[in-house]
């Protein structure tokens, strides 16, 4: 068994309303020095067996066919 | 009534099918039920993906349901030429099977909205547009919340270039979409993606008004006339 | 109870009949333990502990207000169109071409104060799930909300989390949301009160009920797997009182998946169009000890269940949490052992997971085992019916006479009544609620004839099911209620509600038929919030007998307080009636020119728990206005019989604000403005809230037939529609646009 994560976020060239409306409100709250906030998803994919170059492939493979629309988003991999 | 057969695809979690189906009832064409999971578009003269949240949409709105069996067929089909109208979650269906470029996200204000929305119609050479006038102006409901229309400055210079703005909102841009798009289509003009709910604009009783119903008439005319 | 290392079987229980239970914990008070233990003859085991703790709980045994709800039966009026009454999941009402229409209105008040989104997401989706289990297809909601002042930096946590959750919720069921009420009061600041309201439609011959007859017969679970949500939440969040630890009990809170209750719809009306349902039940509060218990109580009196086949999203829940889990989107059904693999084909269909988990015996026992040990044997109706009754004592208030005596008469009136007009229409209780409504679905399933701002929400009935016509039937529903003037007089403040929902059903053209309330008070434990009930109950049972429209189910919610300050009394009602013609419905807004603009019924001098006075003064007391239920049935008649011969271009109901408040949004839901004289003391006739009056504009032509239909009915002449401004003679003119511009920036200026 072996986890591999990956971070889905928004290009940085699309407007990422959800992070602007955060990065709004921590000021608010009190937070200061914040200069933005981005937010993205992270998946945990668990795998039967070793995260090794084949498994990393095809869970490369997943998120380009549905975890992320590489439309808008980009995705990053790294396992845990 | 018309003997064309005009297909509502229902995915687990689509809300508008009825609505769209009596829309295409009161253009006079026949309704034909299609089964998300029943890979047969069942000789279908045209294909409607409808409103709503298929799959729950809780990945990105349209990331499941682009590989539903049934999208298997319609896909090659609609490159193809059969006519395909996706609206609200049928045109970010549309988006994530790469029949219609860009993407839809979250709207700008972060609410879901609800709103009456005056529009122009910018294209009246695709499949579903043939019977309004060019720039006409009509109030059709938009409600989403993913309905912010964005794509990368290429891709939004060459809609723009080839005339591919289907329609656009006038007065206030309800989620934030790029050049105030409503709505796309492809290059061939056959699938057309809409944000707001024509098949919600058919009757006085129950709509704004019957602005949305040309957008059923003029499939049945392109048919009729094939 | 869950780290218990083992299982507390039936037989353990009777070798051990001196172990400490923690029934005080679960909210069981000691006489109420002592009396499970005689019903069983020994010490309960703690899974049926965990059964009387939630089905004896105020929430799902309605202990404390019982014995006064039994007027709602007894004072009930005749009516023919009562298919099925109070006691089952939902009324149903019979409307005619043989439709019929089943509805019910529920809180979720603490579990929307301690999470908003989720809370009130899952009020709705529980609604939805009681009118389902009538063998109805949903097919609308509504929403009575009321929150802390709108400028409260809580009410700015509360209001948009609730929004967004009922949106989210309902907008995903596909379900149009058509009308419903956002007040703001200083009381509800702690205790917001969320009251969801559900409409079904089925064919009258296809009614199911709660039952579990014939032994043999299979006990399906179906929808989501059972996880640890919201365990305790009905006896713990449902009635406990808000402290300082309403954070800690976040754990406590159910979680809502509307994708999988949208199928679990379509599932299920698949299921009953194939009949091979025979009794079903919803699983809400109290999970499967309610639905186990009530389905059993109500069919042949027995049920085996087994419980470890119940399917769980968390392997380690013990057989207690299961028990008390309120996992949403799930039903039980009673199925035919040959109707077993049909039922289980369609759930397979839609992805639905469901379970053959126990069978219906006809052994007055409900019986469940754990891989093989029996931990439940308890006769069901000792647990669903036969819970404690209270009878608690009640007293009026000792404020009460001076708070009457409080008259708004010697409050000082303004000078400037255009500028007094602007000041209430901008106020959050009268201002536009479109920041709220937008954010809901009011299209969907192409039927919504009326929404919000009407008076009245209006759906066409045009369902495909089998046996069903075509049909230009409509049903119209309004839900309305008054904290302050049930405080000044709870009698009266209750048969307002009515009275108020019933004319706004009256004043879309149709016939107002049956009745469903929620009742939202504080601590019954309280006498003096007891005689409010008590009163209330007593207003509203007397005022249905009256007005001839029968409750047909409803909701009681206690505890609705903040530390020991209760809520304003608030009783919700909601009105259903209907139209035979959806087509001849009338709009309140002035969408022509020259229509003739009456003010029907009479105005007295009657400011008590007016808008006027709270927002110009932020004074609470005197009297309500005068009740007078014959004027309001008259008054209605009159708006039926007007709008079926299409004499009306618009009505309005008068209410909060008065007729400046009618008039002025008259002139904004339609595109033209008015120009009227006022015909005596211009305050007192723009600001008052005598009951019983409408504003109506008729039709050019009509009006001597109008005039026929109206004998007995004060009519006063103001004027007529057109222009772009509202204008009261000799007095102001306002623009529709300084109108407008006051009315909807009130509540973006504040949430968005």
């Amino acid at each position: 068994m072996a986890r591999v994560i990956v971070d889905v976020m928004l290009k940085p060239e699309i407007l990422d309303a959800q992070g602007q409306a955060i990065a709004r409100a921590l000021p608010r709250l009190g937070f200061t020095g914040v200069a933005s906030v981005r937010q993205g998803k992270r998946f945990e994919v668990e795998i039967d067996g070793p995260a090794d170059d084949a498994a990393l492939a095809e869970v490369r493979k997943m998120a380009e066919t549905l975890l992320a629309n590489t439309v808008i988003e980009d995705f990053t991999l790294r396992v845990e | 009534m018309s003997t064309a057969r005009v297909g509502v695809i229902t995915f687990p979690g689509s809300l508008d099918d009825r609505d769209a189906a009596r829309a295409v009832r009161l253009a006079e064409a026949r309704a034909v039920p299609l089964w998300h999971a029943d890979p047969d578009l069942h000789g279908v003269d045209a294909v409607i993906l409808p409103g709503g949240f298929s799959y729950g949409d809780y990945l990105r709105a349209g990331a499941i349901a682009r590989f539903a069996p049934v999208m298997q067929e319609l896909i090659p089909a609609a490159r193809a030429g059969l006519p395909v109208l996706g609206i609200c979650n049928g045109f970010q269906v549309l988006c994530e099977s790469h029949l219609l470029p860009g993407a839809l996200i979250r709207n700008e204000n972060l609410h879901f909205g609800c709103h009456d929305q005056r529009l122009r119609v910018e294209n009246t050479e695709t499949a579903w547009t043939s019977e309004y006038s060019p720039g006409q102006e009509v109030v059709i409901p938009v409600k989403n919340g993913e309905g912010r229309y964005v794509a990368d400055a290429a891709t939004l210079s060459e809609l723009e270039r080839e005339g591919r703005v289907v329609a656009r909102y006038l007065g206030v841009n309800p989620n934030g979409s790029m050049n105030d798009i409503a709505g796309v289509t492809n290059e061939a003009g056959n699938v057309v993606g809409l944000m707001p709910h024509p098949e919600h604009a058919i009757e006085e009783l129950t709509g704004p008004g019957t602005d949305g119903l040309p957008f059923f008439t003029s499939v049945l005319k392109r048919l009729v006339n094939a | 109870m869950s780290s218990a290392p083992h299982i507390d079987s039936v037989s353990r229980a009777a070798e051990t009949p001196d172990e400490r239970q923690p029934y005080a914990e679960l909210g069981m008070k000691t006489d109420e333990y002592v009396r499970v233990k005689h019903i069983l003859g020994r010490r309960p085991t703690s899974c049926e502990l965990a059964i009387y703790s939630v089905m004896w709980s105020e929430h799902c045994s309605y202990k404390s207000s019982k014995v006064h709800l039994r007027q709602f039966g007894t004072k009930a009026p005749e009516s023919d169109a009562l298919l099925v009454g109070m006691g089952e999941n939902a009324g149903v009402v019979d409307v005619g071409d043989g439709w019929a229409v089943t509805f019910k209105i529920e809180s979720h008040n603490h579990p929307s104060y301690v999470e908003p989104y989720q809370g009130a997401a899952t009020g709705v989706g529980g609604i939805v799930r009681d009118i389902m289990s009538m063998g109805a297809r949903p097919v609308a909601v509504m929403d009575s909300l009321r929150f802390g002042p709108a400028d409260a930096p809580d009410t700015r946590r509360v209001l948009p989390g609730v929004v967004a959750g009922i949106g989210g919720y309902g907008n995903s069921l596909g379900l149009p949301n058509i009308g419903g009420e956002v007040v703001f009061d200083e009381s509800y600041l702690g205790n917001p009160l969320v009251n969801a309201l559900c409409l079904g439609v089925l064919r009258k011959d296809q009614i199911k009920l709660a039952t579990a007859p014939g032994p043999g017969n299979k006990v399906v679970l179906f929808g989501n797997r059972t996880g640890p949500d919201g365990i305790g939440g009905a006896s713990v969040l449902a009635s406990a009182t808000f402290d300082e630890e309403s954070q800690a009990k976040r754990p406590s809170v159910q979680v809502g998946d509307p994708f999988t209750e949208k199928v679990l719809i379509e599932c299920c009306l698949e299921l009953f169009a194939a009949d091979v349902v025979v009794g079903i039940q919803d699983l809400g509060a109290a999970g499967v000890s309610c639905a186990t218990t009530e389905l059993a109580a109500k069919g042949t009196g027995g049920m085996d269940v087994r419980l470890d086949l119940v399917p769980l999203r968390d392997e380690t829940l013990r057989p207690e949490e299961i028990l008390m889990s309120e996992s949403q989107e799930r039903m039980m059904a009673v199925v035919t052992p040959e109707d077993v693999d049909r039922f289980m084909e369609i759930c397979a269909k839609w992805d639905m997971p469901a379970t053959v988990i126990g069978e219906v015996t006809d052994t007055g026992r409900l019986r469940m085992t754990w891989h093989g040990e029996l931990i439940v044997d308890i006769p069901p109706g000792t647990a669903a019916d036969e819970g404690p009754v209270y009878d608690r004592p009640y007293s009026r208030p000792l404020d009460q006479d001076e708070l009457q005596r409080r008259d708004p008469a010697g409050l000082p009136r303004p000078d400037d009544l255009r500028a007094e007009l602007l000041r209430l229409l901008g106020s959050p209780n009268l201002a536009s609620k479109e920041w709220v409504t937008a954010q809901y679905d009011r299209y969907v399933r192409g039927n919504t004839v009326l929404a919000t701002p009407a008076d009245a929400g209006l759906l066409r009935i045009d369902e495909v099911m089998p046996g069903a016509e075509p049909s230009t039937r409509g049903v119209a529903i309004s839900t309305d209620g008054n904290g302050r003037y049930t405080r000044l007089d709870p009698y009266a403040g209750a048969q307002l509600a009515l009275a108020e929902a019933y004319r706004n059903v009256a004043a879309v053209g149709a016939r107002p038929l049956a009745v469903t309330n929620c009742l939202n008070f504080g601590s019954p434990e309280d006498p003096e919030v007891m005689w409010q009930f008590a009163e209330a109950v007593r207003g509203l049972a007397d005022a249905c007998q009256t007005l001839g429209v029968p409750v047909t189910g409803g909701n009681v919610s206690f505890y609705n307080q903040t530390g020991s300050t209760a809520i304003l009394p608030t009783p919700v009602v909601g009105v259903l009636g209907v139209i035979d013609d959806v087509t001849n419905r009338v709009r309140p807004g002035f969408t022509e020119e020259g229509a003739t603009v009456l003010l029907l019924g009479e105005t007295r001098e009657e400011f008590g728990g007016s808008e006027w006075a709270h927002v110009a003064h932020g004074h609470l007391g005197g009297l309500p206005p005068a009740v007078d239920l014959a004027a309001e049935r008259r008054l209605a008649e009159l708006m039926a019989a007007a709008a079926a011969e299409g004499l009306l271009l618009a009505s309005h109901d008068l209410s909060d604000g008065g007729l400046a408040i009618a008039l002025a949004e008259s002139c904004l839901t339609g595109r033209y403005g008015c120009r009227v004289t006022l015909p005596a003391d211009p305050f007192v006739t723009l600001f008052s809230e005598s009951t019983a009056r409408m504003l109506v504009a008729v039709k050019p032509g009509a009006e001597s037939r109008f005039a026929e239909l109206a004998a007995g009915i004060a009519v006063t002449e103001l004027g007529r529609t057109g222009g772009d401004a509202l204008v009261i003679e000799d007095l102001f003119e306002i623009s529709i646009t300084e109108l407008r511009e006051t009315h909807t920036s009130t509540l973006p200026a504040i949430f968005d």
